[in-house]
């Protein structure tokens, strides 16, 4: 089953067309790597696919659910996180996974069993009463991502999860997307890093609103006669 | 002559986070010189420092000649910041951004426009955007312009390229690199070890201390492993099983590769990593001996396995 499945896509603000008829889909424990250069449309095509803008036109069902009419089910199935908004600092590490857990209704014992399990996973079961805001950049984002999964989602985006992270911690970060994945978890994530791309199962590169190549990165990197993934967007996104 | 010189820097925050411990470092004028280390080993901090905006607990800075502390008002008039968080004001145009730091600083627009130009191209098409509705990208172009609108000596940049596309990013650095024709210091602190290699020198941080000071090339020189790269279907399945494996190596994927780096007698451990693979069920491309990136020294210096 498809978990992901946009048809024309589309959103304008004004005059500006910032997604601009887009159609893919993203399988079940698909890991798809959705990029762009700055400003292509990449968090507007997000947003709409998790259900927090509608569309101008076009659709797109989300692990089954019309964005147009079901977003409230969209929103119970499916994770989110962004270098930007992740975790309150001056909250601790489980009041942080407790305060989602919450939100999403888990049953109390049972999130405090998952959240001790998830912690130990990460390796910071030492560090749950630690303040959020004391704990590195990298460990926030690991963090961050185990409380975008704890109510098993069938679906995360991650915006740029691994924005000015360290390529250790990014690596270790991977990690934990793979481990999703490989239990069916669709993962739709945006970077930078462009060694990052290569570990998608497929990826899409956008440019002024359109999804302008599609493919597993072999494929992009034979279609445009290159090497890395790193010069199939430059040949594409440069003016 | 020295653009920075560090001796003895300590600091503490809350009277219990070390944040720099006894940090010597000297920058010459000119250089592009690099700052890299895992998140959270004191860079940010060295950078509020050097430009006068928090006190070291113990310790001698001098930019150009002057000290940070007592002379910082004269230390302000030569340095130019970019700090990590976009800092201009976003209700105000481009054009208007510009013109406010250029009067803050008694400069003028004019004056200093050849050094802004090739960047002031790129942006000038947007200058009556306001900057809050910039992309990316030119969100730090714009910063850069108004960091160097003074003509300041030196220019500290505290990863300005995070979150930046590849594009923007290249662009950026063809810029940087640009900058020192006017006889220009750059301090740079960057998460992308790609950029790290286009600096002149780079002073590793980890933890507080500052680990080495080199050239790229001299890093990579140093490199103690034996690396090696190959081609697998599964990279991540191959993580799981490398933990079993009974030799002194690193595995981590690197791109669409997987590199491992040795630190054994490669003519009997390479037949026994290629044996140790072929009982796990991992088949691979061909394992070819390579010569390592700054990515890879990174990777070495910080897990300290060698």
């Amino acid at each position: 089953m498809n978990s992901i499945e946009a048809n024309q896509l589309t959103k304008k603000f004004g005059d500006f067309t910032a997604v601009d008829h887009i159609c893919f889909e993203v399988r079940e424990g698909e890991i798809f790597g959705f990029l762009g250069a700055n400003g292509a449309g990449k968090t507007t095509a997000i947003k709409m696919m998790s259900g927090l803008l509608l569309p101008t036109s076009g659709t797109a069902t989300i692990a089954g659910y019309d964005i147009l009419t079901q977003s409230k089910l969209i929103k119970r199935n499916i994770g989110y996180m962004s270098q930007k908004f992740s975790l309150y600092g001056d909250l601790t590490v489980f009041e942080n996974m407790q305060l989602f857990g919450t939100i999403y209704k888990i049953p109390r014992k049972e999130l405090k069993e998952r959240i001790m399990d998830s912690l130990r996973e990460l390796e910071m079961d030492a560090q749950a009463n630690t303040l959020v805001d004391s704990i590195p950049l990298g460990w926030k984002q690991k963090l961050a991502f185990a409380t975008a999964i704890l109510h098993r989602p069938k679906i995360v985006f991650l915006d740029e999860p691994t924005s000015g992270v360290d390529p250790i911690v990014r690596r270790e970060f991977w990690k934990l997307i793979y481990q999703a994945a490989s239990k069916g978890v669709a993962i739709l994530v945006t970077t930078h890093y462009m060694d990052e791309a290569e570990y998608c199962n497929r990826i899409s590169i956008m440019s002024e609103g359109q999804i302008k190549l599609i493919g597993t990165p072999e494929e992009l990197k034979k279609q445009m006669g290159v090497d890395t993934i790193n010069d199939v967007f430059v040949k594409f996104v440069k003016r | 002559m020295s653009a920075i010189s560090i001796r003895g820097v300590n600091k503490t925050y809350d009277g219990k986070v070390v944040a720099l411990k006894d940090i010597n470092l000297e920058v010459e004028e000119g250089e592009v010189f690099g700052l890299v280390g895992p998140d959270g080993a004191g860079k940010s901090t060295l950078f509020n420092i050097l430009t006068t905006l928090l006190l070291p607990d113990a310790g001698d800075i001098r930019v150009f000649q002057m000290d940070v502390i007592r002379d910082y008002k004269a230390v302000r008039q030569i340095i130019g910041y970019l700090p990590g968080t976009f800092s201009l004001y976003p209700d105000l145009s481009v054009q208007e951004n510009l013109d406010f730091f250029a009067v803050m600083y008694k400069s003028s627009i004019e004056e200093n426009m050849n050094i802004i130009e090739p960047i002031w191209k790129q942006i000038s098409p947007f200058k009556d955007r306001k900057a809050g509705k910039l992309s990316g990208g030119m969100k730090q172009k714009l910063a850069l312009c108004c960091a160097l609108i003074h003509r300041p000596r030196i220019l500290f940049l505290d990863e300005p390229t995070t979150g930046v596309d590849p594009v923007s990013r290249k662009e950026f650095w063809d810029i940087l690199k640009s900058i020192r024709q006017h006889d220009i210091t750059v301090v740079v602190s960057t998460p992308y070890m790609d950029e790290a290699t286009r600096c002149d020198r780079i002073a590793l941080i980890q933890d507080g201390e500052i680990i080495g000071v080199n050239p790229p090339q001299t890093i990579i020189q140093n490199f103690k492993g034996h690396l090696y790269t190959f081609k697998s279907d599964d990279i991540f399945s191959l993580l799981q099983v490398m933990e079993q494996c009974p030799l002194r190596c690193n595995y981590y994927p690197y791109g669409e590769h997987c590199h491992v780096a040795f630190y054994e007698d490669m003519e009997t451990a390479m037949p026994q990593f290629e044996r140790f693979l072929e009982e796990h069920q991992q088949p691979h491309s061909e394992i070819t001996a390579i010569q390592p990136s700054v990515e890879d020294c990174f990777i070495e210096i910080v897990k300290g396995k060698t």
